[in-house]
C-alpha cells in the first residue's frame, strides 16, 4: 500500500477530543482510523470512484453496510450500457452517460468483465408514436450520440428477427451495450483494493459529524475520521446527505422487478430491446445478458422501503405481458428466477454529483438510478477530479491499471480446463452442474482479494447457482466449501450475511 | 357415537393405503373391544381399518451420529414394526445414541428399544474416517 | 493423472443412481463382459439420491420386503461390485457426441485424472432428474435464506445431520415434501402445514397417511405460496387458495409464520447431455423419446430411471433400466457380428453395402398419449425388436374415478380396462403381447385413452 498522506500520530487532532469525553471515549478516538477519503458504499459507483482514487497518493477507504460488496442497487438491475439518447441533454445523466459508455469497452479490456455492444432498439408499435421516436433520435444527436438511426419495419426484422411483428419502427443505437454488473462493480473494487483501498464490509455509518479538519464517521463499535467523504450510499445517499447539510436531498427508492429466462431462450433477441413509452406506462425491456440468458423488466413502482427488494405478483405480471409486445414468444415456462432492484430516485431527477455546498469536503453521488451504471466509470472519473482539486496528490508510479477475473472454467476450451486442471485438481471438480462451476473456482472466489464470504458472494463471482436448477443441488457443496475454506461451521454460513443463515441448530 | 347392541362406539376416518384406490374408511371402536370398518371395497380394507385402530404399527427410521465416521451420521430402522405410540419414545432414545465407526449395514444400533422388543439397525455401511 | 488418456468401453453408464446400476448389472448379464462396462457417477459414491432416502418402502415389487433407500442402493452396488464392473466416481461428464463411426465419445473430468475422452460402443443415460426449484415457481416476495427443495432439505438432515429449520411449511405434496413433513417431525421441528396447488396431491397415498394424517399435518389442496417474508431469513409465507385455473383467490390470504419452506413441485428430468448430443426429448416428460428398447432417436444411446420420466417407485426405475441394459448389451453384440460378417464378406470380395442396418426396414408403431393419459414410455415399438410382452408406463393429467382406460389399434379399440381410480401422482401400465400386435394387419398406430369420465 501506499504511503498516505496522513500521519496518524501527528494529527490526532486535540480539538476534536470532547473534554467531557470519559476514559473509553478517549481510547477510542485514539484508535480511530484516519483517512484522507472515505467513501460510504462499495455499490458501482462507490467502487469505481474508489478505483479512481486509488491511483493517487492518498489514503482512501470504502464502509460498506452489507457483508459484501455490490449488494444494493448494483446487484439487481437491468445490466445495460445505455447510449446515451434518453437523458435529457444539459443534464449530468447526458454527459455521463456518454462518457461512459466510451470508456467501458476499454475498460472492460482493463478488469477483464462481462461486457458486449450488442446495440439496442427501442421499438414504436404505432404509427402516431412515430414522432416521439424522431424526438428520441434528435435529443441522442444533441447528447452527441453516433450511429443513431431509424430503421423500418422491414430492416427491423431483418436485424432482430425475434420481434414481434406488432413492431412498425425503431430508433437502433449501435453503441448500446451490455454488461454484468456485479463483474464491472466487483472488477472496480477488487483493483481499487489491489491498489492499497481498505475496504470495510458489515460496517454502517451511524452517524457523520462535521469536525474542523473533516467528518467522524460513526458506526456501532468503531468511529472513523476522513478529510473528505463521498456518499456514494444509494437508497440511503439521503440519510447521508441530511446528516451533514441544511439543504435536505430526498431520494425515493423506485422498485423495478425482473424475470430472468433459462439459457435456452436466451437468444430469443439479440439487441436490446426497450419499448417507447405507451399508453400503458414506460415500457419494459427484453435483453440478453452477457452470460447468455433473457431479461425481462423492470416495473418501476415507487416505494418508501429502503430495502423492499421483494417481488410481487402484479409486478412480475406486468414484466411478462409488457416484455411480450416486444417479442413473438416469450415463454414464461421457461423463467429461472425473479428480482426486484431499487433505484435511488433523487426528487430533481438528474444524479447529484459534487461537493455540498454547506458541508465542506463532503461529495455526493446521490440519485444515481439509470443510467448510473453505463455512468459508473465516468463517475468515477469526475469524483476523482473533485478530490484533486480539494487535495491534490501525486499519481502512485506503483499502481495496477489491469486486473484478472476469475478464469472461468465454463467458458474455456477442452485444452484450456486440462491446464487449470493441472495446475489444480479443484478444477475438475464439478460443483454447479447448470453453470459448470468448479471447486476451483469457487476457491479462487473465496481467496482472491475482496473474496466471497456468502453463498451469494461466490454465486455473483462464479455463477454457481446462476443457472436453471437455482442452487438446487449446489447450495449444500457451496456452503460446505465456504465453511472449510474460511475455517467455519456450516451453520455459519450465511446466504449474503447477518441472520441469513441456513441451518437452525 | 354410534350405537350397536346397546354398546357406544367411536369412529374414526381413516385412508386406506393397501392400494392407490384410497378408499375412506370409517372405522367404529366398541366399548367392548370389537370394530367394524366400513367404506371399504375389499378385504385388505377391512383388515387394514382393525390394525389401524386396535394395534397400529410403524417402521421408524432415522439417522444416529457416528463417531470417527466418514460421515457424520448413520442412517436406521426398527428392524420391524412397533407400536405408532412408541415412535415418541424410540426418537428420543435413537437422538442419544451414537455409533462407532465403521459401522456395518445390519449392525445392531440399540437392541429392544423402548421395550418393543425390536431392535434398530444401521441401514448403510459408514467407513472410520482415516 | 491420466492426462490425454482414451479410455474404451462397450457401455458406458452415465449415472450410478439406481437405474445406472441396474442398467450396468442387466448388460452384464446379458453377455457383457464386465471390464467393457463403465458406470460414471459424478457423485462420491453409487445409489445416486437413495443414499439420502433413508425412510422404508422401496424394494416391494424387486425384493419382496419393505427396504430403505440406502439398503436397497446396496444391494445393487454389492451386485455391480461383485460382477467387477469399473466405475468412475466424482467424475462429470461435460460433452457427448454421437460421431459419424457409430462411436459415442464423451469429455469427462474427475480431480484423479483430469479432462480425458471415454469411447463407448453404447451409452446409458441415467442422469436422474433435480427438482424443480422456487424461480421456475416464479412465487413473488423476498429471496432471504431458508427457502430449500425438499431433496435439499433431506442431505441436511440425512446426510449432515443438521437441521434446516425449526418450523417450517412444504409447498407441494410430492414424495419427497411429504417424507421430508414426517423427517422434520420426527427431527423436532413443527411442520405447520403442506400447501398443494392442485386439488389432488402428487404423492402417494401411503406417504399421505403415514407422514402427513400420522403426525396431524394439515394437507391444503388447491393451496400455494404467493408471498415470501423475512429479508435475511424466512419469517413467514402467506399462503392462498387457488381457483380452477390455479389463480390465487383474493381474499383467501393466510400468513403462516415460519422459517423454512420447502418446495417439493415436481421433478424435472436433467437432460442437458441428452439434448447436446443430439437426442430427441418429450415435451410431455422432459425426457427422451424412446422405442421398446429404451433406445432414443441416436442408435445406441438408450436411457432409464427419472433422466427418461420421472417414476414414483424405484422398483419401477429398476426394472426399465434392466430393459435398457439389455437391450444395449444386444446392440454392441450385434454390432460386433456385423463388423465381423463384413470383414468376412470383405474376405469373400462380397460388397456389404447393401446389408439391412439394424432397426430399419421394419415395422414401426407409434404409440400415443390421447385424452387424459399425458404420455407413454416407450412411445415406439418396432415389431421385430419386440419381447412376447412389453410394459407400456403411463401417466394421466389428472384423477379419474370409474373409467376404462381403452386401447386402440389404428382406428379399433381393442381394448378396456376397468379402472376404480387412476392419479397423476402413480404411475400406471398395461402390458402389450406380441402376437396381438403381428396379427393386427397393417398396425400403425397405438393408442392410450380415457373413455367414460
Amino acid at each position: 500500500m501506499a504511503k498516505p498522506l496522513f500521519n496518524q500520530e501527528e494529527n490526532l487532532n486535540i480539538e476534536e477530543r470532547d473534554i467531557s469525553a470519559g476514559a473509553d471515549d478517549v481510547m477510542r478516538e485514539r484508535k480511530m482510523k484516519k483517512y484522507d477519503v472515505m467513501i460510504i458504499g462499495a455499490g458501482v459507483s462507490g467502487s469505481a470512484i474508489a478505483r479512481e482514487l486509488s491511483a493517487y497518493d492518498r489514503k482512501t477507504a470504502v464502509l460498506e453496510r452489507a457483508s459484501d460488496i455490490c449488494e444494493g442497487t448494483s446487484k439487481a438491475n437491468s445490466g445495460i450500457v445505455h447510449a446515451g439518447y434518453d437523458a435529457e441533454p444539459g443534464t449530468k445523466k447526458a454527459a455521463l452517460n456518454l462518457r461512459g459508455n466510451t470508456l467501458m469497452e476499454k475498460l472492460a479490456k482493463q478488469l477483464d468483465f462481462p461486457f458486449r455492444r450488442n446495440g439496442s432498439l427501442v421499438l414504436c408499435f404505432e404509427e402516431k408514436d412515430r414522432g416521439r421516436l424522431e424526438k428520441l433520435l434528435e435529443k441522442g444527436k444533441k447528447n452527441g450520440v453516433e450511429g443513431l438511426r431509424i430503421l423500418e419495419k422491414e430492416e427491423l426484422l431483418q436485424l432482430e428477427p425475434g420481434l414481434s411483428s406488432k413492431a412498425a419502427a425503431a430508433l437502433y443505437a449501435p453503441s448500446g451495450g451490455i454488461v454484468c454488473p456485479f463483474g464491472l462493480t466487483a472488477a472496480l473494487a477488487e483493483n481499487a483494493y489491489v491498489n492499497g483501498v481498505d475496504f470495510y464490509l458489515n460496517t454502517e455509518v451511524k452517524a457523520v459529524k462535521k469536525t474542523a479538519e473533516g467528518y467522524r464517521l460513526e458506526t456501532a463499535d468503531e468511529v472513523f475520521f476522513s478529510r473528505i467523504v463521498v456518499n456514494a450510499a444509494g437508497v440511503y445517499a439521503d440519510e447521508l446527505h441530511n446528516m451533514v447539510s441544511g439543504k435536505k436531498l430526498h431520494i425515493t427508492p423506485r422498485k423495478g422487478e425482473y424475470c430472468l429466462f433459462d439459457k435456452t431462450v436466451g437468444d430469443s433477441v439479440s439487441h436490446t430491446v426497450f419499448q417507447l413509452p405507451t399508453e400503458y406506462g414506460k415500457g419494459v425491456l427484453v435483453t440478453p445478458t452477457v452470460h447468455g440468458n433473457l431479461l425481462v423488466g423492470p416495473t418501476a413502482m415507487d416505494i418508501e422501503e429502503k430495502e423492499g427488494v421483494n417481488t410481487t405478483a402484479p409486478g412480475l405480471k406486468d414484466v411478462l405481458e409488457k416484455g411480450g409486445l416486444s417479442v413473438r414468444a416469450l415463454p414464461a415456462g421457461k423463467v429461472i428466477t425473479s428480482f426486484a432492484g431499487l433505484r435511488a430516485h433523487e426528487d430533481g431527477g438528474d444524479f447529484v454529483i459534487g461537493e455540498v455546498k454547506d458541508a465542506k469536503g463532503f461529495i455526493d453521488v446521490a440519485g444515481i438510478e439509470s443510467p448510473g451504471l453505463t455512468c459508473a466509470p465516468a463517475i468515477g472519473e469526475y469524483v476523482a477530479a473533485i478530490v484533486q482539486e480539494m487535495m491534490p496528490a501525486a499519481r502512485k508510479r506503483n499502481f495496477v491499471a489491469e486486473r484478472k477475473g476469475i478464469a472461468l472454467i465454463a467458458g474455456m476450451d477442452n485444452r484450456e480446463r486440462q491446464e487449470k486442471i493441472r495446475e489444480n485438481p479443484a478444477y475438475a471438480n464439478v460443483i454447479c452442474r447448470c453453470e459448470l462451476v468448479t471447486e476451483g473456482e469457487i476457491m479462487d472466489a473465496i481467496h482472491r482479494p475482496l473474496g466471497a464470504v456468502t453463498l451469494d458472494g461466490v454465486k455473483r463471482r462464479t455463477r454457481a447457482g446462476m443457472g436453471r436448477c437455482q442452487a438446487g443441488f449446489c447450495s449444500a457443496k457451496t456452503v460446505e466449501i465456504l465453511a472449510r475454506e474460511l475455517g467455519k461451521d456450516i451453520g455459519e454460513i450465511t446466504k449474503a450475511g447477518g441472520g441469513s443463515v441456513f441451518l437452525s441448530d | 357415537m354410534k350405537e350397536k347392541d346397546g354398546t357406544k362406539g367411536e369412529i374414526t376416518e381413516l385412508t386406506c393405503i393397501r392400494c392407490p384406490i384410497g378408499c375412506m374408511l370409517s372405522v367404529t371402536l366398541y366399548a367392548d373391544g370389537a370394530v367394524s370398518v366400513e367404506g371399504n371395497t375389499c378385504s385388505r380394507g377391512e383388515e387394514y381399518g382393525k390394525k389401524e385402530l386396535t394395534n397400529p404399527t410403524r417402521i421408524v427410521t432415522t439417522v444416529v451420529k457416528v463417531r470417527n465416521g466418514d460421515r457424520p451420521v448413520a442412517p436406521v430402522k426398527t428392524k420391524g414394526d412397533i407400536p405408532k405410540g412408541k415412535i415418541g419414545d424410540c426418537m428420543k432414545l435413537l437422538k442419544k445414541a451414537e455409533a462407532e465407526a465403521p459401522v456395518r449395514l445390519g449392525d445392531v444400533i440399540l437392541a429392544d428399544i423402548a421395550g418393543t422388543g425390536v431392535d434398530v439397525v444401521a441401514t448403510r455401511s459408514i467407513k472410520r474416517r482415516n | 493423472m491420466r492426462g490425454n488418456m482414451f479410455e474404451k468401453a462397450d457401455i458406458a453408464i452415465v449415472g450410478g443412481g439406481p437405474a445406472g446400476l441396474a442398467a450396468a448389472a442387466a448388460a452384464c448379464m446379458e453377455g457383457i463382459e464386465a471390464e467393457k462396462i463403465l458406470i460414471i457417477e459424478r457423485g462420491g459414491e453409487l445409489g445416486g439420491i437413495l443414499n439420502q432416502c433413508i425412510h422404508n418402502g422401496f424394494g416391494l415389487h424387486t425384493f419382496k420386503e419393505e427396504l430403505t433407500g440406502p439398503e436397497y442402493a446396496a444391494r445393487y452396488i454389492e451386485q455391480v461390485e461383485e460382477m467387477g464392473i469399473p466405475c468412475l466416481l466424482n467424475t462429470i461428464v461435460t460433452d457427448i457426441r454421437a460421431d459419424a463411426d457409430g462411436k459415442k465419445r464423451m469429455t469427462v473430468m474427475n480431480r484423479t485424472d483430469g479432462l480425458f475422452e471415454i469411447e463407448a460402443g453404447a451409452v446409458i443415460l441415467a442422469m436422474g432428474c433435480r427438482e424443480r426449484p422456487r424461480g421456475a415457481l416464479n412465487i413473488p416476495g423476498y429471496r432471504p435464506a431458508g427457502i430449500y427443495s425438499a431433496g435439499t432439505a433431506q442431505h441436511y438432515v440425512n446426510i449432515e445431520g443438521r437441521m434446516p429449520g425449526k418450523e417450517a411449511v412444504i409447498l407441494g405434496s410430492g414424495d419427497i415434501g411429504l417424507i421430508m413433513a414426517r423427517r422434520m417431525t420426527l427431527e423436532g421441528a413443527k411442520v405447520k402445514l403442506v400447501a398443494e396447488l392442485m386439488p389432488y396431491s402428487g404423492g402417494l397415498k401411503r406417504n399421505i397417511v403415514q407422514c402427513l394424517d400420522d403426525y396431524g399435518i394439515p394437507l391444503k389442496l388447491s393451496h400455494t405460496v404467493v408471498d415470501i417474508d423475512g429479508k435475511e431469513r424466512v419469517k413467514g409465507v402467506t399462503i392462498a387458495k387457488v381457483d380452477e385455473k390455479r389463480r390465487p383467490i383474493p381474499g383467501t390470504e393466510e400468513y403462516i409464520g415460519c422459517d423454512t419452506l420447502l418446495l417439493s413441485c415436481g421433478l424435472i428430468p436433467e437432460n442437458e447431455l441428452s439434448a447436446g448430443m443430439g437426442v430427441n426429448l418429450n415435451p410431455a416428460t422432459s425426457g427422451p423419446v424412446v422405442n421398446e428398447s429404451m433406445e432414443t432417436n441416436i442408435s445406441g444411446v438408450f436411457a432409464c430411471g427419472n433422466v427418461l420420466h420421472v417414476h414414483d417407485l424405484v422398483d419401477y426405475v429398476s426394472e426399465e433400466a434392466a430393459n435398457a441394459g439389455r437391450h444395449a448389451a444386444s446392440y454392441i453384440q450385434q454390432e460386433a457380428e456385423e463388423k465381423r460378417k463384413k470383414t468376412q464378406e470383405g474376405r469373400l470380395g462380397i460388397d456389404g453395402s447393401c446389408t439391412v442396418k439394424r432397426g430399419m426396414g421394419c415395422q414401426e408403431i407409434t404409440i400415443k398419449a390421447e385424452n387424459g393419459i399425458r404420455y407413454t414410455v416407450p412411445s415406439v415399438i418396432r415389431l421385430a425388436h419386440m419381447r412376447e410382452e412389453e410394459l407400456i408406463r403411463f401417466r394421466t393429467g389428472d384423477i379419474y374415478k370409474d373409467v376404462s382406460l381403452a386401447v386402440r389399434f389404428n382406428d379399433t379399440v381393442v381394448m378396456r380396462f376397468h379402472k376404480k381410480i387412476m392419479a397423476p401422482g402413480e404411475m400406471e401400465q398395461i402390458r402389450l403381447k406380441k402376437p396381438k400386435l403381428e396379427a393386427f394387419e397393417g398396425l400403425r398406430e397405438i393408442t392410450l385413452f380415457i373413455e367414460g369420465q
